[in-house]
């Protein structure tokens, strides 16, 4: 032990000497972090990033992004003597000649789907608990930031094999490039070089693919964990957490070794995933030919609500001057994706907005007790889902015996019908929650537990909280709707105009909930029964 | 008495509950001794996928069931890599949450807001330090100096133009021209009416001139069905019908929605389907959409028989076919 100590220390006294990090690292290694599950969402995504990063460095040793024609010569046998790109060929020879090489290519994309439905689920998780609010708005900007490069980062990757499947994806890609007004057939011809297919798309995917996006990944996602570090995580409401405190464990030890396993457990539960569940398999599809395609062509998931969007989009082109508009591209392709991210990117403005509340946060709200944004929130996944349905609507056909036909027109119309139904919907089941919590504070839990009384009547025995568990329910703050003064000093009529009503006709909708019991009440309620 | 509402007071951390593994010495070495089998399970692990590396042939197959036949090789190395990563994360788990420290701690947050005199301070810095300068007054530097900046973003703009040929009439034109003889694809045989039977459909491309390569860029303009219908069953305008022979119709296979191969006949219905957005179109009525979200129908092509009896285009396509885009006039 003295010798390890001794070595320890020296080592450190160098580091120190040249740096001053004693000081920093010394606060910082024992820094507290909460505990919660929904916490290591957020590390999943991370941890996956690395697997790519590793997975796919050693898939880089022998892919080779070209468009060259090859004669494959590898052992695959049905696909012998038949004429493909070199990054076709390379991919198979990943696959069946390199050892290990398809258990990595593998990894990598279950890696890849776990990166994207980690961050949807991190999202989500920082959506629903209202974690984006005051001072954490920069990082939730980033957060979607990631998203939006995480689904052209996933796409470019399943494209370079150029494969059958893969290339029908880039043959859709450049169908919207070219649908861009004025500059689309312009725009396409510079990214193919040519005409589709051409021969430098996938050498140039491959430079964005492993070098600039990872680079940009990289770089989002040190600010990303530096601004978490910085500004301490948010923690969930409970006795003896304030939104002036850190509740949990210190990094050294315990944080280093769980979240340390964690990766292993991650890295492990991919590779197990890669050895025993195959994906992607391109050798069942055959190189790209623009004249051939195969049945139940998919995206992954993450592309698969775009796909269902474009499917469900009416058949509307305008013809006039001699020009072309595909609305049926263009609205589904761009269009509505673009308004989605964008109110996405702005929600937490939007919010604080609407709400005037511009403190800051570090409590987490308990999704029940913000009924309008956990509505919201439902709203958005449910149309999300209706057109990720419409996207595999062949699939669902084929596997449910109905009709495409039947599909696309209940997603047609669900995609509008839906999202409303499931905010009022949600916001009720809120509203009851709230209720039921009410009810628990102040009458306690159902027991289950029924006593017959000496003259014979039955009650049900209620089971009264522990301190704790009443402060955790009613500690949320509630606010109150907007005021919007209806003259101002000068008495003139409604100073914020139209912008005012609507502000405040928001904020009315946000405060809409059950009054939180207090300790006045249940008082009350104590003395009636006496 | 007061009419102040009290809300639930917050009754601080709950009091610390010790582990088994703190009060008891002996639950502590097995926890350290679960710790350490987990260790070893993983170094075991790594060796299986050693073994299966070096070992296992790797056309080794077996039949596992739900798995179907499986290769042992991928499977000893796979496996032996994830339980390898697996039991090193899980005994570090296991270590932190049995035998390190339990006891939750409680940090204080700082504010983020700096003091009013730093944030004042700031502010008259920059006004002085701008004003130094002459940021406010000079405003012809600081315009030029806009143009300049702006301007200079145009540079790597234009360095982007050879990245491709400008379109031209490029998404206009196919190899289609008049006489041009129908071949197989794949096979590259000129094709004769009697070698489809109604009902039948085949792809075909236009015959390669002597010296000519085809490029995939090529088939993705050039790709055409061919469909045989009996005769009676069109339903098309007279010019329309005059480009079918004897029942044979062709189409451009380019889906004019995105440019997927539209490769679905359905014979009963004679419906042509895209499986890329499900556009549908009627070969009856000369591919008018019936369903699905592409706005035209697909290109026809005006077919004959040439002296030897092999289907050749009467014209080119009259329109471009393939996804539309901006310059497209109809």
């Amino acid at each position: 032990m003295k010798k390890t100590e001794r070595i320890a220390g020296n080592v450190a006294g160098y580091v120190d000497d040249r740096t001053g990090a004693a000081k920093w690292l010394r606060k910082n290694l024992t820094k507290v972090f909460p505990d919660h599950w929904s916490f290591m969402l957020g590390e999943i995504v991370l941890y996956s990033f690395i697997i790519l990063l590793l997975s796919g460095t050693f898939l880089t040793f022998w892919f080779d992004p070209s468009q060259r024609d090859v004669i494959y010569q590898g052992s695959y046998e049905p696909l012998k003597n038949i004429e493909m790109s070199a990054s076709y060929a390379s991919t198979l020879h990943i696959s069946f000649d390199v050892r290990g090489g398809l258990l990595m290519r593998q990894i990598h994309h279950w890696a890849a789907l776990i990166f994207m439905a980690g961050m949807i689920a991190h999202l989500m998780r920082i959506f629903f608990t209202g974690a984006f609010r005051k001072p954490r708005e920069a990082n939730w900007l980033i957060g979607v930031g990631l998203v939006t490069l995480g689904i052209v980062e996933g796409f470019l990757g399943y494209s370079l094999p150029d494969d059958l499947l893969s290339g029908t994806g880039i043959r859709i890609a450049e169908a919207i490039i070219q649908a861009l007004p004025v500059v689309g057939s312009y725009l396409a011809f510079f990214a193919f070089g040519g005409a589709f297919p051409g021969h430098v798309f996938i050498p140039r995917i491959y430079t964005v693919h492993v070098l600039l996006l990872p680079g940009i990944f990289l770089a989002l996602i040190t600010v990303h964990l530096m601004l978490v570090w910085y500004q301490k995580h948010t923690q969930y409401p409970g006795p003896g957490r304030t939104e002036k405190n850190v509740v949990g464990y210190p990094l050294m030890p315990i944080y280093m070794a769980k979240a340390g396993g964690f990766f292993f457990i991650v890295f492990g539960v991919t590779a197990f995933l890669g050895a025993v569940a195959s994906i992607n398999p391109i050798w069942l599809y055959g190189p790209y030919n623009p004249g051939q395609i195969s049945a139940g062509s998919q995206p992954d998931f993450y592309m698969g609500w775009l796909d269902g969007l474009v499917r469900m989009a009416p058949p509307i082109e305008t013809h006039a001057f001699g020009h072309t508009i595909s609305w049926n591209i263009l609205i589904p392709g761009l269009i509505v994706p673009g308004i989605l991210f964008t109110l996405m990117a702005l929600y937490p403005f939007i919010e604080s907005w609407m709400t005037g509340d511009k403190s800051e946060h570090h409590l987490l709200d308990r999704p029940r007790n913000n009924p309008n944004r956990t509505a919201i929130g439902a709203m958005s996944l449910s149309f999300i889902l209706v057109v990720l349905i419409n996207g595999g609507n062949d699939i669902i056909a084929t596997h449910f015996a109905l009709t495409i036909n039947q599909i696309m027109w209940f997603t047609r119309i669900g995609v509008l019908v839906i999202p409303p139904l499931v905010f009022v919907i949600t916001k009720r089941i809120c509203l009851s929650l709230q209720r039921a919590d009410r009810e628990k504070v102040l009458h306690g839990r159902e027991t289950g537990r029924l006593v017959m009384l000496p003259h014979g009547e039955f009650i049900e025995v209620h089971e009264e909280l522990t301190p704790a568990q009443k402060f955790t329910l009613t500690q949320h703050e509630q606010r109150e709707a907007l005021d919007v003064p209806a003259t101002d000093s000068n008495g003139v009529l409604n100073p914020q105009g139209l912008k005012g009503k609507i502000r405040a006709r928001f904020s009315q909708a946000h405060v809409e909930q059950v009054a939180a019991p207090t300790q006045t009440e249940a008082k009350a309620l104590e003395s009636g029964h006496h | 008495m007061s009419n102040e509402i009290a809300k639930f007071q917050d009754p601080g951390l709950p009091e610390h509950v010790h582990r088994k593994s703190d009060v008891d010495p002996k639950a502590a070495d097995r926890a350290e001794r679960q710790v350490a089998v987990l260790f070893v399970l993983s170094a075991l692990s790594t060796v299986l996928a050693i073994y299966s590396y070096i070992f296992i042939p790797d056309d080794r197959f077996f039949f596992l069931p739900i798995m179907g036949d499986t290769n042992a090789h991928q499977l000893g190395l796979g496996l032996g890599m994830a339980f390898a990563l697996l039991f090193i994360g899980l005994g570090l788990v296991h270590w932190a949450k049995t035998l390190m420290p339990d006891t939750e701690v409680i940090a204080e947050r700082h504010e983020f807001r700096s003091p009013d005199e730093d944030r004042a301070e700031f502010v008259s810095t920059v006004k002085t330090q701008a004003g130094a300068a002459g940021l406010g007054r000079r405003s012809l530097i600081k315009r030029t100096l806009g143009l300049a900046l702006g301007i200079s973003a145009l540079t790597p703009l234009v360095l982007l133009r050879d990245l491709g040929p400008l379109p031209k009439k490029e998404l206009e034109k196919t190899s289609w021209k008049k006489g041009t003889r129908l071949v197989t694809d794949p096979g590259n045989r000129p094709i004769r009416p009697e070698d489809l039977e109604v009902g039948a459909v085949a792809q075909v491309l236009p015959e390669l001139v002597e010296g000519q390569e085809r490029t995939l860029a090529d088939i993705g303009k050039d790709a055409v069905l061919l469909i045989r219908l009996r005769p009676s069953e069109f339903q098309l305008d007279a010019e329309r019908l005059s480009w079918t022979h004897d029942g044979i119709i062709a189409f451009s296979k380019i889906c004019s929605h995105m440019g997927c191969a539209v490769a679905l006949y359905e014979q009963q219905t004679k419906h042509l389907l895209c499986p890329c957005h499900q556009s549908t179109f009627d070969v009856t009525r000369a591919a008018k959409v019936i369903f699905g979200p592409s706005a035209r129908p697909l290109p026809q092509l005006a077919i004959t028989v040439d002296n030897d009896g092999y289907l050749v285009a009467q014209q080119p396509f009259t329109e471009s076919v393939g996804p539309s885009y901006w310059e497209r006039s109809s």
